[in-house]
C-alpha cells in the first residue's frame, strides 16, 4: 500500500509540472496584448510600459514562467492584472459558489435522471418510458441559456418567486441562498439528468434480463425489492462512475449557465479574464482546477486500491 | 416512486424554493445593475467606463457635469484662470471630510493632483501633462501652474482627475488602495465581491447630506442586458444603465417602470487605416480621400442608427454629436448619394474597391458591419467582414493589421478628448495613422483657446480637414438607456453617463 502510495504520488509531480507548463505556454498563445487591453481607453504609453514592466510581460516566455511558478511554489498565484486583487483570493471567493452550485445540479440530476431511467426501464415500451425518453431528448437537446432565460423570465420576471440572478452565501442567508441557486442548478442538473437517465435505462435493462434477478422474482420477492435492492445496485456502478465525471465537469464552472444567472463562479471568473487577457487569473484557476482534478484521480485510484484486493497482488 | 412523483417532487421543489424567495423591500438600499464589473476602484489607476460609474457613488470630484454638460462646482466651489492663462486658482469646499474622517484641504487636493501625476502606472499623467506645479495658497485654496494654457483643464477634473481620495489611507494602502477605496464621496465602500457586487453605504459625514436619501448602495454587474432588465422587472434590481434598445418597446407600456435616455458624448465610427502601416497604401480606401468620400456617401447613417439601435441613437459626423455647443457647422453631415459615390469611385479610377472591415464580436459592432457591407455594396464596394474578438482587434489595429475597423469611443465632456488622441501624430489612439503638422498645430492652438467662440472657430479649421481626410467615418452617437422604478425619482441625464445618485430617492 505504502509503496503504491509513493509511486502514484511519483507520477503526480512530473504530470503538475506538465500541466503547468502546459496552461502558462496555452495562455501565452492567446492573440492581442495583455498590457494594451489593461491600459484601457486612452493607452497611454506610460502606462502600457509600466504595466509590461510590472507583470513580466516584456520578459521571455520561460523568464515569465519562472516568475510564476516561483511565486505558485509560495502559494502566491499573482494579482488579478485587472482589479489587482490576489488571485488566491478571488478562487476562495468562487470555490465555495462553485461547490453549492455543482452540488445542488447533481442533486437534482440524481434525482430526476436515476428516478426516470428506472421508470424507464421497468415500465419497458409504456407511456411512462417514452415519456420519459421524450424528457431525457429535451434535456439533451435544450440549450443552457435559452433554459435559463426562459425560466427567469417565468419564474422572476411573471410570478416574482425566485430572484432573476444573482448570488447569495448560505451562511449568509439559507432560504435566499436556495432561492437564488434553485434556478441555475435546475439548468445544469437537467442537462445531466438526461444523460443519467439514458444510462440508467440501458443499465437497468441490462440487469433486468440477469439470472439472479429472474432468481430473486423466482424466490417470489416483491416486484419493488427487485427493482431497488437487486437490480438498481449493479445498475448503479456505471450511474456513478459516469455521475463523478460530470461533477468533475460541473466544479471546473459552468461558464453559460453561471453568465446568465450572474454566478460569480469559476465559470465566470476565467472567461472574464480570458477576454480582459487577465492571465494570472486564467493561469490560476486552471492550475487548481487541473489539481483538484488529479487529486480525485489519485484518490479513486486509491479507492480501487482498497475495495479490490486483486489490485493488491 | 414513479415519474410521477418525481416530476411533483421537482415541482414541490420550485414552489418550496419559491416560498424561500427572500426578496425583502428594503427602502433604504439602492440596487444599481451595471453592463459590466468595474476594474481597479482607484481614481489614479481606473480605467474603465463603466468604474465612473461606481465612482460617482463613491468620490466626489472638484467639479461636475449637468445636464448641458456646463461645468458645476462640486469639491471646488470657484475658480478663476491667471497669469496668461497659465494658472488656474481653485478654492476648495470647506468642511468637507473623507471617509475615514480626514478633512479635505488644499493640501489634500496638491497631494491627489501630484499622485494622479506621479504614480506608477498612473492613468490620469497625459491629462495633468500641463500642470508643472502646485501651490498651496492657503488651506483653502490651491494654484496649479501651467506649462501652457489648457481649456480642457476644467473639464478634465470633472472626471477621475478631479477625484480627491484620502491622502492617509492612500499613503497607507499604496498601490492596493483600490481594494479598499476612500473618498469623499456620498457614499462609503464597504465591500467588493469580484463579477457579483460593490456594496457602498452611507457616509455620515457628507457635505450635501440633504441630497442623500439611502443609506447603501448596491452595484450590480449583470452582462446579459436581458437578465439585467428581468432583474429590473421582477424587483431585484432598482435601477438599469445600458438596457439594449431592443428591449425599449417591451418596457414602455409598463407604467412600474421609466425609462431615461440622452445622447451619448462618444461616437460610433469606422477608423480607416490611412498611414498607419503599408497596408493603408495596399488599399484604395486607404489611400485616397476620393475612395473614402465615396465610401461615406454610400452609407445611410439615419438607416445605420435605425438597424443597429432601433433608432435609439443620433446620426454624427464628428467627435461631437450635431447637439453639442462645438459641434463645427460649416462640416455638415452629408447625406446618402449612391450615384454620387459611383461617380467619384470613377474619378478616383477605381472599380468594385474591396477591403477588410474588421470588427469586434460585440452585437451591436456586427450589426454596423453588416449594414453598412450592405450599403456599400450598392456604391460597388465589397466589404470583407472579420470579426474579432476585441482584445485581438485592438492589437491587430495598435500594429496597424487592417484596413478598416469598427471602433467606438466612451467619450470625454470635452471635445478635446475625443479628439486630441486620435489625430495628432503617434498619439496613443490615432489608429488611422493620420499624420500632418498642420493637424497637429491646429489642435495644439484650439487647446489654448479659453474663449468658447474662439474654440470654435478652431475646430471649425480641424472639421474641415477631418471631412476632408475621412480617416475615421462617423455614424452616430448612441443614446444612453436607462431604466428604473417609477418610484425612484430625482434623476439627472447627464450625457457622460454617470448615474449621478445626489438626489434620486424613493417616493
Amino acid at each position: 500500500m505504502f509503496s503504491y502510495l509513493v509511486q502514484r504520488l511519483g507520477t503526480i509531480i512530473p504530470t503538475l509540472f506538465f500541466v503547468s507548463i502546459l496552461i502558462f505556454s496555452l495562455q501565452q498563445l492567446l492573440p492581442g496584448d495583455a498590457a494594451l487591453i489593461l491600459a484601457g481607453e486612452d493607452r497611454d504609453p506610460n502606462v502600457v510600459a509600466y504595466l509590461r514592466a510590472k507583470f513580466h510581460l516584456d520578459e521571455p516566455l520561460p523568464v515569465r514562467y519562472l516568475y510564476w511558478i516561483g511565486g505558485v511554489l509560495q502559494g502566491d498565484l499573482g494579482d488579478s492584472l485587472r482589479i489587482q486583487q490576489p488571485v488566491l483570493d478571488l478562487i476562495l471567493q468562487k470555490l465555495p459558489v462553485t461547490v453549492q452550485l455543482a452540488s445542488m445540479a447533481m442533486v437534482i440530476a440524481l434525482v430526476i435522471g436515476i428516478s426516470a431511467g428506472i421508470v424507464s426501464a421497468v415500465l419497458k415500451d409504456s407511456v411512462w418510458d417514452y415519456a420519459a425518453n421524450v424528457v431525457a431528448l429535451w434535456g439533451l437537446s435544450t440549450p443552457n441559456f435559452w433554459l435559463g432565460i426562459m425560466l427567469i423570465l417565468l419564474f422572476s420576471v411573471s410570478l416574482g418567486w425566485l430572484p432573476a440572478s444573482g448570488y447569495v452565501s448560505p451562511f449568509e442567508d439559507l432560504k435566499a441562498s436556495l432561492a437564488s441557486m434553485i434556478m441555475p442548478a435546475f439548468v445544469l442538473g437537467n442537462a445531466i439528468a438526461a444523460v443519467l437517465m439514458r444510462h440508467t435505462r440501458s443499465a437497468m435493462l441490462q440487469v433486468l434480463n440477469a439470472d439472479y434477478v429472474r432468481t430473486a422474482r423466482a424466490k417470489g420477492l416483491v416486484e419493488r425489492i427487485v427493482v431497488l435492492k437487486h437490480a438498481l445496485r449493479n445498475a448503479l456502478i456505471p450511474i456513478i462512475t459516469l455521475g463523478a465525471l460530470e461533477f468533475g465537469t460541473l466544479l471546473s464552472g459552468a461558464v453559460l449557465t453561471e453568465q446568465v444567472f450572474t454566478i460569480p463562479g469559476f465559470g465566470k471568473l476565467i472567461v472574464d479574464a480570458v477576454f480582459n487577457r487577465d492571465y494570472a487569473v486564467v493561469q490560476g484557476v486552471v492550475l487548481v482546477t487541473a489539481t483538484t482534478y488529479i487529486t480525485l484521480n489519485l484518490l479513486a485510484d486509491l479507492a480501487y486500491f482498497l475495495v479490490n484486493p486483486r489490485l493488491r497482488g | 416512486m414513479n415519474f410521477m412523483s418525481v416530476t411533483r417532487g421537482l415541482g414541490l421543489a420550485f414552489v418550496l424554493a419559491a416560498g424561500l424567495t427572500a426578496n425583502p423591500s428594503q427602502a433604504q438600499t439602492l440596487r444599481i445593475g451595471l453592463a459590466e464589473d468595474p476594474d481597479v476602484l482607484d481614481p489614479t489607476l481606473a480605467r474603465t467606463f463603466v468604474g465612473r460609474i461606481v465612482f460617482a457613488g463613491l468620490c466626489d470630484k472638484l467639479f461636475d457635469l449637468d445636464e448641458k454638460l456646463n461645468l458645476v462646482p462640486q469639491l471646488a466651489t470657484a475658480y478663476e484662470w491667471g497669469g496668461d492663462n497659465k494658472s488656474l486658482l481653485i478654492k476648495i469646499r470647506e468642511g468637507v471630510t473623507f471617509h475615514d474622517g480626514e478633512k479635505l484641504d488644499a493640501a489634500a487636493v496638491k497631494f491627489n493632483l501630484e499622485r494622479h501625476k506621479t504614480m506608477a502606472g498612473s492613468n490620469r499623467r497625459t491629462e495633468l501633462t500641463q500642470i508643472t506645479s502646485i501651490d498651496v495658497v492657503d488651506s483653502y485654496t490651491v494654484k496649479l501652474n501651467l506649462s501652457a494654457p489648457f481649456a480642457p483643464l476644467l473639464a478634465v477634473l470633472t472626471d477621475r482627475s478631479g477625484m480627491m481620495v484620502s491622502p492617509k489611507a492612500a499613503q497607507e494602502l499604496g498601490d492596493r488602495f483600490g481594494t479598499r477605496p476612500v473618498c469623499s464621496g456620498p457614499f462609503k465602500f464597504v465591500e467588493r465581491i469580484a463579477q457579483d457586487r460593490i456594496v457602498l453605504e452611507r457616509h455620515a459625514g457628507y457635505w450635501n447630506s440633504k441630497e442623500i436619501h439611502f443609506d447603501r448602495l448596491i452595484y450590480l454587474p449583470i452582462v446579459d442586458a436581458t437578465v439585467r432588465l428581468a432583474n429590473l422587472k421582477s424587483g431585484q434590481l432598482d435601477f438599469i444603465e445600458r438596457m439594449a434598445a431592443s428591449d425599449v418597446p417591451g418596457l414602455r407600456g409598463d407604467n412600474r417602470f421609466k425609462l431615461a435616455k440622452i445622447v451619448e458624448i462618444g461616437y460610433q465610427g469606422i477608423t480607416i487605416n490611412v498611414g498607419k502601416s503599408d497596408l493603408a497604401k495596399g488599399n484604395p480606401l486607404g489611400r485616397d480621400a476620393k475612395v473614402r468620400e465615396a465610401f461615406e456617401l454610400a452609407i445611410d447613417r439615419q438607416g445605420v442608427v435605425q438597424v443597429v439601435m432601433e433608432g435609439e441613437g443620433q446620426p454624427g459626423n464628428q467627435w461631437v454629436s450635431p447637439e453639442n455647443s462645438y459641434y463645427a457647422k460649416g462640416s455638415p453631415m452629408v447625406k446618402r448619394d449612391v450615384n454620387k459615390a459611383k461617380q467619384l469611385l470613377r474619378e478616383a479610377g477605381v472599380t468594385n474597391p474591396s477591403f477588410t472591415l474588421m470588427t469586434p464580436t460585440t452585437s451591436d459592432a456586427q450589426k454596423v458591419a453588416q449594414v453598412v457591407q450592405a450599403m456599400a455594396k450598392e456604391a460597388g464596394f465589397d466589404v470583407k467582414i472579420q470579426s474579432t474578438e476585441f482584445a485581438t482587434s485592438l492589437g491587430l489595429a495598435d500594429k496597424g493589421q487592417f484596413e478598416a475597423y469598427v471602433l467606438a469611443w466612451s467619450g470625454r465632456p470635452d471635445p478635446d478628448g475625443n479628439l486630441q488622441q486620435f489625430y495628432t501624430c503617434n498619439a496613443p489612439n490615432n489608429y488611422s495613422g493620420f499624420c500632418t503638422k498642420e493637424m497637429d498645430d491646429l489642435i495644439q492652438d484650439s487647446r489654448t483657446k479659453l474663449d468658447p467662440k474662439e474654440r470654435l472657430a478652431a475646430y471649425e479649421k480641424i472639421a474641415a480637414i477631418a471631412a476632408r481626410e475621412k480617416p475615421i467615418v462617423y455614424l452616430y452617437h448612441r443614446n444612453w438607456l436607462w431604466a428604473h422604478t417609477t418610484k425612484l425619482s430625482g434623476l439627472r441625464t447627464v450625457p457622460d453617463g454617470m448615474v449621478r445618485v445626489q438626489g434620486l430617492k424613493f417616493n
